[in-house]
């Protein structure tokens, strides 16, 4: 079954719909290599094939889902001890979607707590290793996802987005993520952390499978009144050339806080697009640099009040005590890590009254600034690009005592979540031997000329990540 | 100082449970009485994932009690979070309304409102144990079917003056409601809830006063007592030379004690911000023609409809109106198009009799059909039946229905009129009571209601007591 495994989601889909591969045994070859899984990547995987084979467009290719989503009677902890054994009566609205469409749940993914973390080191599971060099990790909050599809042990997988969840990780290990436009996924069951800025999205091993799969999560839910889906049906992206379109890079992308390796990647990248027939000039995004701040007050506030339901009263963990105020405070001292723990406290202070406005009220309208940056960006340019990330998969620990670079990693994604705008981390690159990110980000809905490009640009990249699948 | 006289500062906030199909914000029907935890859906039991969808009825009612206060309606309004810990609080937050509400402004009566927001209710939670609170009782369980029905809140400005006030105006309120059909407005069942912000200040002042919040006030009866006992505290204080201090309170009905339940510098900071799972509502012209399409005509209006066109006094036309259903019942009585037509005074005065002898608030409950009312204010009219005998018929309809000229047939009350009938009846009155008969020869006329009651009791009312004294008149030749 090793050919199955080779293949991409949308090829072996193909090959369902033809006859020439059985769905069953693509299920049973993949989750046997779920079920071996060395690199912590899940925390769930299904025990069988479900009992009638899938059928729709999606050919029964399995699916692995970011332990967020809620999945009715299957562990759904968003990766927190304080969720222990939970397992929730209802499907969040885009695995329900998916499964309808034909690709069933395989396994849950391993993830950093709520979200919250960018190494995927704050899981109560214990980290997820990325499989480029195990002494590293893959990025985070997505990073059991991230890492479950580079080394070949699920086909596809869902993440989240909230300040750069899925891109991030997809960069750190070579493949491709897309946080698609606030709206346009249902955010139904998806365990919250940031309501304003989580988005679900794509992480696949190519821009095609991403588009597939996106094609089928996208769309209006009325169980999610934030929810507008696309004004447009996902096309499978087609485009070999990027004739007359203007790549933007922000100005203040001068290479600084950016490791070397990396700036080399992209800006090979870039020559690559300028072959293509796209021009690249340089963007103004005023106020992009205040994205970082503006992200960790409001983030985190709106964390503080969605987190405010794990009280030990109604379900997951619950420490007993004589006294109410008591159990609370056991209960959710036991139950989160330090890093939820840490954004509960900022975001509490943010909303503090007296603080409110200082705080919360300066960080929306920050936010406001951003949009408008880059709609006027976008009257100028028809994509912004960036690297993802700043720096390769660093080593597991090396950044856990210091939250600051942590959060540093976030700095070229959040300005789109801010913004709510739709982008695309592709791998264009290596450096020391591990995967470089590129970033494209467009205007909203407007994901399908954002695939097309981002499909150009990956044809003529040639990225191998056969590498990391064993 | 002692003898200086207070006069109190009185608002009110008003929790209205919506009678909408569904919750607030899923699609849970709303449900009184069922099993616990049977109407509970993710949403309203906040499981992790869920995302609160806002109900269009809610906000139609919302926009109805809107215009009934002659409120401004926010052509925008947003849902905020108001975050708090507690167990009848499933998310750990509730999805209210802040600096955005739906309606501002207004009026109702002489009570200016000062907003009216859109709301879920929290979760019912038991105490188990003796207390009957949480502190001190054994355990507490919660019953989520309350949690997530709809609520109004309606805040007016502090214009009641006293308990008697305050109670009045809730009735007004709770008419106006339910002509709107937005609302069962039981304070027993807690569909409608008020606490009170009560402070005082020497009577002519206009400073106020600090204000304590009287919570737990479930009925009107309730509410009077409780405001009442509040003020007499206040004003103890105050005479002692002690300041009142800020301060929530629980009113104990039963032993009219008032304790606190919190003071300002324990006040909740409840860290209000705008929900982000729900997206601004805005209120298009087609939702207002529809709240205005509904409008019933209200207490208010109603009032002044009996006024201008029944000649009823003010008082006597708000009694009727702002209880709905003693206006209904007044006009079906009304409305009764038979050979006489009762006078609408007449017919008033009559429904009144009827209320002080039954139990029910509803006059319509009872055994009295409204045409039998208004056929016997007819009677009274048309001096078929005297003041007196009608009395007694309408005793016999309240005890056993029926007709009241087949009453008065049957038992013998129509009227005696100026007759031969009556004559002899007043000589024998007077016969019997020579020493009146002196005093009324010698011009002393107070002792002549001694014969009328005579005549009366031989005639067990039917006699009427104009021609009674006619008739002593002629035959003293006075």
């Amino acid at each position: 079954m090793t050919d199955a495994v080779a293949l991409t989601a949308a090829q072996a889909a193909a090959a369902v719909e033809a006859g020439d591969l059985d769905p069953r045994e693509l299920f049973e070859a993949y989750r046997a290599r779920a079920a071996a899984d060395d690199l912590n990547a899940f925390v769930w995987v299904a025990g069988e094939a479900p009992g009638e084979p899938a059928s729709g467009p999606l050919a029964g290719v399995p699916l692995g889902v970011k332990d967020l989503f809620c999945t009715e009677g299957v562990p759904s902890q968003a990766g927190s001890k304080i969720l222990e054994g939970y397992r929730p009566p209802y499907t969040a609205s885009v695995v329900a979607r998916l499964a309808e469409a034909g690709a069933p749940l395989l396994a849950k993914t391993n993830q950093d707590e709520f979200a919250m973390g960018s190494s995927n080191e704050n899981s109560a599971f214990g980290p997820v290793l990325n499989p480029w060099d195990r002494s590293r990790v893959p990025g985070g909050s997505s990073g059991g996802s991230a890492a479950a599809v580079a080394a070949g042990l699920v086909p596809w997988a869902l993440g989240t987005d909230t300040g750069g969840s899925i891109r991030q990780p997809a960069a750190l290990c070579g493949i491709v993520g897309l946080k698609p436009t606030y709206g346009a996924v249902s955010r139904f069951g998806m365990i919250a952390f940031a309501s304003s800025l989580d988005q679900a999205g794509p992480l696949t091993r190519d821009v095609t499978d991403a588009a597939l799969l996106f094609r089928h999560m996208t769309g209006r839910d009325p169980r999610d009144s934030t929810s507008i889906g696309l004004p447009e049906e996902v096309r499978l992206p087609s485009a070999r050339r990027l004739d007359g379109i203007r790549l933007g890079v922000p100005d203040d992308l001068t290479g600084e806080g950016v490791e070397p390796g990396v700036m080399a990647a992209f800006e090979a990248a870039l020559d690559r697009a300028r072959e293509l027939g796209a021009t690249v000039e340089r963007v103004a995004l005023p106020h992009a640099d205040y994205g970082l701040s503006a992200y960790y007050v409001l983030a985190p506030a709106e964390a503080s009040s969605n987190l405010a339901r794990f009280d030990g009263v109604r379900y997951g963990l619950r420490v007993e005590a004589d006294d109410l105020l008591t159990m609370y405070t056991r209960t959710r001292h036991d139950g989160f890590g330090a890093e939820v723990k840490r954004r509960i406290m900022l975001g509490t202070y943010a909303l503090s009254s007296g603080y409110y406005d200082a705080y919360y009220g300066r960080a929306q309208r920050v936010r406001t600034k951003i949009a408008e940056d880059f709609k006027a960006a976008f009257d100028a340019v028809d994509f912004v690009v960036t690297p993802t990330s700043p720096g390769v998969a660093f080593e597991l620990g090396a950044k856990t005592g210091d939250p600051l670079s942590m959060y540093l990693n976030d700095y070229f994604t959040v300005p789109m979540s801010l913004a709510g705008i739709p982008a695309i981390s592709i791998p264009c690159g290596l450096s020391e031997g591990l995967p470089v990110g590129l970033q494209l980000a467009g205007p909203a809905f407007s994901e399908n000329r954002v695939l097309d490009a981002a499909f150009a640009l990956e044809q003529a990249l040639g990225f191998d990540g056969s590498g990391a699948r064993q | 100082m002692s003898d200086v006289a207070y006069e109190a500062v009185i608002g009110l906030e008003i929790h209205v449970q919506l009678s909408t199909r569904t919750k607030m914000f899923c699609g849970c029907e709303l449900g009184f009485g069922e099993p616990p935890n049977t109407r509970t859906c993710e949403v309203c039991l906040g499981l992790p994932g869920a995302l609160p969808v806002a109900n269009a009825e809610a906000i139609h009612f919302g926009l109805m009690i809107g215009l009934a206060l002659d409120c401004d309606l926010a052509p925008r309004s947003i849902f905020h979070r108001k975050n708090y810990f507690y167990p009848d609080l499933p998310k750990g937050y509730q999805i209210s309304q802040y600096d955005e509400p739906l309606c501002r402004g207004g009026k109702l009566g002489d009570v200016r409102i000062h907003r009216v927001h859109l709301e879920e209710d929290a979760a019912k939670l038991i105490h188990l144990g003796t207390s009957g609170r949480l502190h001190g009782s054994e355990a507490s369980i919660v019953d989520f079917n309350r949690g997530g029905t709809p609520l109004a809140e309606i805040v007016t400005e502090p214009d009641l003056r006293s308990a008697e006030d305050a109670g009045e105006w809730l009735r007004l309120l709770r008419t106006t409601l339910r002509r709107l059909g937005v609302s069962d407005v039981n304070m027993e069942e807690g569909s409608l809830r008020c606490d009170a912000n009560i402070s005082i200040r020497p009577a002519g002042t206009h400073e106020l006063g600090t204000k304590t919040e009287l919570k737990n006030m479930n009925s009107f009866r309730f509410i009077e007592r409780g405001i009442r006992a509040e003020i007499a505290r206040q004003e103890a204080l105050l005479r002692a030379g002690e300041p009142v201090v800020q301060e929530t309170l629980h009113f104990d009905p039963r032993t009219e004690a008032i304790t606190s339940l919190r003071s300002k510098e324990e006040a909740h900071d409840y860290r209000y911000f705008p929900e982000p799972d729900l997206t601004p509502v805005g209120i298009t012209d087609a939702m207002l023609e529809r709240a205005r399409a509904a409008m019933p005509e209200l207490p208010a209006a109603r009032a002044e409809r009996f006024e201008r066109e029944l000649g009823l006094p003010a008082d006597g036309a708000r009694l009727l109106a702002w209880r709905t259903e003693l206006g209904d019942y007044f006009e079906a009585a009304l409305a009764d198009d038979g050979d006489d037509a009762p006078e609408p005074q007449a017919l008033a005065n009559w429904l009144n009799e009827l209320v002080a002898r039954i139990e029910t608030d509803d006059p319509a409950e009872s055994q009295v059909q409204p045409r039998a009312l208004a056929s016997l204010a007819a009677m009274v009219a048309g001096k078929r039946v005297t003041q007196n005998a009608a009395k007694q018929v309408l005793d016999r309809l309240v005890a056993e229905g029926g007709d009241p000229a087949a009453i008065v047939e049957a038992e013998g009350l129509g009227a005696i009129g100026a007759g031969d009938e009556l004559e002899p009846v007043v000589q024998q009155a007077l016969d019997a009571n020579p020493d009146v008969v002196a005093k009324l020869s010698a011009g002393d006329m107070k002792p002549i209601g001694v014969i009328v009651g005579h005549v009366m009791r031989e005639t067990r009312g039917r006699a009427d007591g104009g021609a009674v004294t006619r008739i002593v008149r002629q035959k003293l030749g006075l």
